[in-house]
């Protein structure tokens, strides 16, 4: 799961998709550490699920509304069109 | 001797005039202009009173000052002058004022920044002409790059960024091998003293003991910043782009004294650190110096814009200073020191008379002119007289060096062969072709350019500019012992330290009792 | 008066800052004038009181050396400003002086109504200036001052009328090349006297001199020096091979040619070599080079003096012919001759100049002889002084010319050989020969330009008293050196008087062979003989008979045409040194190695840098991926290498 998520990042155009794919290895990340957690029968990973979804919404938040900033300015989505920071 | 604070004040009266230069308000130009002349004029008196009370018998160091700055490093803010730093802080505070008023016209956009600029200058070479502690020393060499930049930069001709560009880079290039050296020098010195000095009087003790194959590689770091500054053939080409772009003021400061501060290094650094490797490349030096004479020469006689052939003219006449130093003897070495000043004065009087018809006509280029003679007489003795003293026509100053130079180089043991003489001599032919046929294209001969029929002669300013630089120029022809008596024990000293290095091991013994 | 030496260099100073402060707003040439001419008059009573208090002194107690202050104390090197006066330096001062004296008064005539005629009295003090202290100076540093110092005034006087044109080119070219070739001259001096200070650890006469007795230096360095001191001499005195600058040198104003070109600064050669006798006593190597291109010098200048028709021209030739007998004496060991010929030269070259100058300023600047004639009529006393000076280089007793081109000759034969005698002789046929010429062609002869358009009139008193005085002397100037075959009991008073000064020089040459008083006769009458031979072959071809000097030249066209273009050794110079130093200089050195090879390095490193980052920049992408790829495989390669060093 983390895998595909690391592909979604590198290879979709569409920002959106980009943060789906973000959330994505976020995920794979909990998923990874519930199951661990209950394996190994230790409380931590089921408590640290909690710090990783608790920055996964806030760093959502952040990166949509910069998304949104730069739709307003630019019109488009496509990450391959934002690069003022090219040489 | 009872601790005197006149170096310190002399460092401070160009840093504080030039801060508070920074609250008077731009628009009061002349208020600028005076000011900057007056603060300049102050550092010079500060000058005299610190030559009046410059014992010319010791050959040691005077005024020194020291205080700590980096206690953990030790480095201090230490401060001193002898012979050879006393006669360049004089030419230093001299040729300030006098640029400064030679530029009172000439300047007309952004006044205030370049006085301020000009000031922090003076306060840069003045630094670095004091300075006894090598970190200090190289912040002061490195700052003077920053002003110079802007002068040529801002206030200059058609292809100024490229000039200002090169000399900064070409020069701060140099200097970064220097810092390494500097750092190699006193972390091994830290090794025998049991810590940190950057000291340089320290550093004298330490330096002749590195072993002869590394001692030659710092020898050639420091060398190769020295070498860029002087010019040195060949890294001589940052020097006629800079001249020509730069405005008058600033090619009159870059040749009067920034130049020198190379062969200074050469003398107050390359030498006494590094004695053995100063033999040993004394010889290689003194062939590109030679080199530099007669290529600068030759060159300088085909260039078509006046101020080329005065850069490129500067380039020949340092190949003889570079050369006085590395002859290693009394003579040389003295012809060295007194050939500095005689260039600042004669090349600064150049480039000031160039500056003037500049003003006046806006051309450069010497077939744009012809016949002037009739049209501004003072001018054309001004710049005759001043080709006289360049070309070292006995009786003016600069024969003094030359003469003192060559003969020196003639019979010095270290060169060991008479052909660099021999070549260097023809230096003296070629600089009466180059400047005199630039006269007789200038001056002689029939008006062409109608252009020319109505430019003024020099009035009562630009007279004032130029004659206390006559007066020196004789003084320096005819009576020169004034000046060599402040350098010679100071020379004396520096050449034994190189020729004579067993000497300088013993810790604690610097000089060698006579 | 000896103790106040130093006055007659320092009144010569007085009046050129005088007249250069104040001469532009004085503008009365009366003032001008006899400020110029009496600082220099004054020079001359001073040298004159001198003199008889050096008479007064026994003879071997007759230098005395007066130090005005210290000029360069550096090392071994102790200058003074310092002067000495001694028998040699006391007649050279007299000659200095008092004709250029002379001269100052006829140039208040000459030179009225130019403009800038206080720049030129400025000049010619400055002039007399320096000379004084070449002559004058105890040691060669001084000596060197006065040497370039002359330099630059013939520079400055050449170039004196600075708008003019001159031949194919400018006044101010002509007296650029002066300065330079005198300066690749002054080149050799300096390394001569590098030189002696390496040597002798000195740069004072009297240390020199005495050292070069008493120290064993090899013979081979006394070469070297004399040599590199003679190569300075050749510049200074226009000999081969740089005498180039001389001809050119008649740009200027005619009582320069006079002052300058004939009576002094020429001269300072001269009396250099004469000075540094037992240095070229030591060298008999050198002293072989300085006769022999003093004499062939004094041949090839002759020789092209034969066809010129510029009436300064002829004698700027003359000059350097006779300056090349002056150097045959020196070579031959017979300093003191040569000394006496400079005396001599002075008064009859000055006086030849002044009077070319009278006729130049009578015929409204045309100097071209073809176009003058018959003047005899139209200025007496210009012609009267002219034929007595001509008479006198011609070498035809007892003008003053006679007894020392004569003492000359006679040495060369008897201390040289037949050889140098022989080209003497015909050199001094040839002198006759041109300088009859020049005056059957000016004073005598049909007139030849048109005489309802240009009036030629004799000069004013102030231009023809300087030449009465100076055919005086040209006439009975000689009688001071009359030789010993002649005077019994005194002597040639000249030699003696000189002969303290160059004692130590004869006594190392010791080859005054024994000669017969007949043979002495035998060849004085030889050289009268010569000298009236070219006299009469110049009264046939100009006088009786005009068409046979036409005739000759269309025969010998080519002959002719390489004399009348003085062998076209401007030429050669032009295309052998001049224009390949000037032309590499500007295309090879500058154009190439300078602005594309050493600079071209520099801006080629620049732009390296410049390129380098231009291709590195382009990670730069902007887009996010791009470096969020980079991250992944940093941190895939960074798990790799764990991995790996933990298994």
């Amino acid at each position: 799961m983390f895998s595909v998520g690391i592909v979604g990042v590198l290879t979709r155009r569409n920002a959106i998709v980009v943060f789906m794919s973000v959330e994505l290895m976020l995920n794979s990340a909990n998923l990874t550490l519930i199951t661990f957690s209950s394996y190994l029968g230790d409380a931590t990973g089921q408590l640290f699920v909690f710090f990783v979804m608790a920055v996964a919404a806030a760093e959502a938040a952040v990166g949509l509304a910069i998304i949104i900033a730069i739709f307003r300015n630019k019109l488009t989505v496509n990450i391959d069109e934002i690069n003022i920071l090219k040489w | 001797m009872e601790q005197s604070y006149l170096l310190t004040y002399l460092l401070a009266i160009p840093l504080i005039g030039s801060l508070l230069l920074i609250f008077i308000n731009k628009e009061k130009e002349q208020l600028v202009k005076y000011f900057g002349l007056a603060v300049s004029l102050i550092a010079f008196v500060i000058s005299l009173i610190i030559y009046f009370g410059f014992d010319n018998q010791s050959g040691d160091f005077q005024f020194v000052e020291k205080f700590n700055w980096v206690r953990g490093l030790n480095i201090s803010y230490h401060v001193g002058v002898d012979g050879l730093s006393m006669l360049l802080i004089l030419l230093t505070t001299f040729l300030t004022p006098l640029t400064l008023l030679s530029s009172w016209n000439g300047i007309k956009k952004r006044v205030k920044e370049f006085t301020f600029f000009m000031l922090i200058l003076e306060l840069g070479m003045l630094g670095v002409f004091v300075s006894l502690d090598m970190f200090l020393f190289y912040v002061f060499w490195e700052a003077m790059l920053i002003p110079m930049y802007f002068i040529i930069g801002i206030w200059g001709y058609d292809r100024r960024i490229y000039a200002s560009i090169k000399f900064f880079i070409y020069t701060m290039a140099g200097s970064l091998l220097m810092l390494v050296a500097i750092i190699w020098l006193v972390v091994y010195s830290a090794n025998i003293l049991g810590g940190f000095t950057t000291n340089l009087l320290d550093l004298y003790k330490t330096g002749p003991t590195i072993d002869k194959s590394i001692q030659g590689f710092l020898f050639l770091a420091f060398a190769l910043s020295f070498a860029i500054k002087v010019p040195i053939f060949p890294f001589h080409t940052w020097l006629p782009d800079a001249h020509v772009e730069a405005p008058t003021a600033g090619s009159v400061i870059l040749a009067g004294v920034l130049l020198k501060m190379g062969t200074y290094g050469f003398l107050r650094f390359n030498l006494p650190l590094f004695p053995q490797a100063s033999l040993d490349y004394a010889v290689l030096i003194s062939v590109l110096a030679v080199i530099g004479i007669i290529y600068g020469a030759l060159v300088a006689m085909v260039q078509t814009d006046m101020k080329k052939l005065v850069a490129y003219s500067s380039v020949s006449h340092l190949g003889f200073v570079i050369l006085g130093i590395f002859a290693l003897n009394q003579e040389s070495v003295q012809g060295a020191v007194i050939q500095m000043i005689n260039h600042g004065l004669s090349t600064g009087a150049l480039f000031l008379l160039v500056g003037m018809i500049y003003e006046r006509t806006h051309t450069r280029k010497i077939s744009d002119y012809g016949g002037i003679a009739k049209i501004v007489p003072f001018f054309s003795f001004a710049l005759l007289f001043t080709s006289l003293s360049s070309i070292g026509l006995p009786g003016l100053n600069g024969f003094i060096g030359e003469f003192l130079i060559l003969i020196g180089a003639f019979k010095s043991t270290v060169l060991n062969s008479w052909w660099f003489t021999v070549f260097a001599a023809t230096g003296v032919i070629f600089a009466a072709v180059y400047l005199l046929w630039m006269y007789k294209k200038v001056v002689f001969g029939e008006v062409t350019n109608h252009n020319l029929d109505s430019i003024t002669d020099l009035n009562l300013r630009e007279k004032l500019v130029l004659i206390p630089i006559f007066v020196f120029i004789v003084w320096i022809g005819i009576y020169p012992s004034t000046f060599l008596n402040v350098s010679s024990k100071t020379s004396e000293k520096i050449i034994k330290l190189v020729t004579s290095p067993q000497n300088q091991i013993e810790l604690g013994k610097v000089d060698a009792p006579k | 008066m000896i103790h106040l030496i130093y006055l007659t260099v320092l009144f010569p100073l007085f009046g050129f800052l005088f007249n250069g402060i104040l001469g532009p707003k004085i503008k009365n040439e009366k003032v001008i004038g006899i400020i110029g001419s009496g600082t220099i008059g004054i020079a001359f009573i001073i040298a004159v009181g001198a003199l008889f208090e050096t008479l007064a002194l026994p003879v071997d107690q007759r230098l005395t050396i007066i130090t005005l202050f210290q000029w360069i104390d550096v090392a071994g090197l102790n200058i003074h400003f310092a002067y000495q006066v001694d028998q040699l330096s006391l007649v050279m001062s007299l000659v200095v002086t008092g004709v250029g004296f002379i001269i100052h008064v006829y140039s208040i005539g000459y030179m009225h109504g130019d403009k800038s005629f206080w720049r030129f009295f400025t000049y010619l003090n400055l002039f007399i200036f320096a000379m004084m202290n070449l002559i004058l100076a105890d040691n060669f540093l001084l000596l060197f001052l006065g040497w370039e110092g002359v330099g630059l005034c013939s520079y400055l006087l050449i170039g004196f009328w600075y708008d003019r044109k001159f031949e194919k080119s400018t006044t101010a070219s002509a007296g650029l090349k002066a300065f330079i070739v005198n300066r690749i001259g002054d080149f050799g001096f300096l390394l001569g006297m590098f030189l002696i200070y390496s040597t002798f650890g000195s740069l004072i006469f009297t240390d020199v001199f005495s050292r070069a007795l008493s120290f064993n230096v090899p013979e081979h360095i006394f070469t070297l020096i004399a040599i590199f001191l003679f190569i300075g001499a050749t510049g200074k005195s226009a000999q081969i091979p740089l005498l180039v600058w001389l001809p050119d040198a008649m740009a200027g104003p005619t009582p320069v040619s006079a002052l300058i070109h004939a009576a002094t600064m020429v001269t300072a050669g001269v009396y250099m070599v004469a000075r540094c006798s037992i240095i070229y006593a030591s060298a008999p190597t050198a002293m072989m080079v300085v006769a022999v291109i003093g004499v062939f010098t004094a041949f090839f200048a002759a020789t092209i003096g034969l066809v010129q028709n510029d009436i300064k021209k002829v004698l700027a030739y003359s000059t350097i012919s006779q300056l090349g007998y002056m150097f045959l004496a020196l070579g031959a060991g017979a300093f003191s001759a040569g000394i006496f010929h400079v005396m001599t030269h002075a008064f009859f070259k000055a006086l030849l100049f002044l009077g070319a100058g009278s006729v130049i300023h009578s015929m409204h600047d045309v100097q071209d002889i073809r176009h003058y004639g018959g003047l005899k009529k139209y200025m007496p006393i210009t012609y009267g002084t002219f034929l007595v000076a001509a008479t006198a280089i011609s070498g035809i007793p007892p003008l003053s010319g006679f007894f020392s081109k004569d003492e000359i000759l006679w040495y060369s034969y008897a201390n040289l050989g037949i050889v140098f005698w022989l080209i003497g002789v015909i050199t001094a046929l040839l002198t006759a020969f041109y300088m009859f010429r020049l005056y059957f062609l000016t004073f005598e002869g049909k007139e030849k330009f048109d005489s309802h358009k240009t009036h030629p009139h004799e000069s004013p008193k102030l231009m023809t008293v300087p030449l009465i005085a100076l055919g005086v002397l040209s006439a009975i100037g000689g009688f001071i050196g009359i030789p010993e075959i002649f005077s019994g009991d005194h002597g040639n008073l000249f030699h003696t008087w000189l002969a303290p000064v160059f004692k130590s020089a004869e006594i190392k040459l010791m080859n005054i062979g024994s000669h017969s008083h007949f043979e002495e006769i035998l060849f004085m009458a030889i050289s009268i003989v010569a000298g009236v031979a070219g006299i009469y072959y110049a009264w046939y071809a100009y006088l009786k008979k005009p068409a046979v000097a036409d005739k000759t030249a269309s025969r010998f066209k080519g002959a002719y045409n390489i004399l009348l273009n003085k062998y076209f050794l401007d030429e050669a110079y032009e295309a052998s040194v001049v224009n390949p130093i000037v032309k590499g200089s500007e295309n090879i050195l500058w154009k190439i190695a300078d602005n594309r090879i050493i600079d071209g390095t520099i801006n080629n490193l620049a732009k390296l840098v410049d390129n380098i980052s231009g291709t590195i920049k382009k990670i730069q992408t902007g887009v996010a991926q791009s470096y969020a790829l980079v991250m992944i495989l940093g941190v895939l390669i960074a798990l790799l290498w764990l991995i790996i060093s933990y298994s």
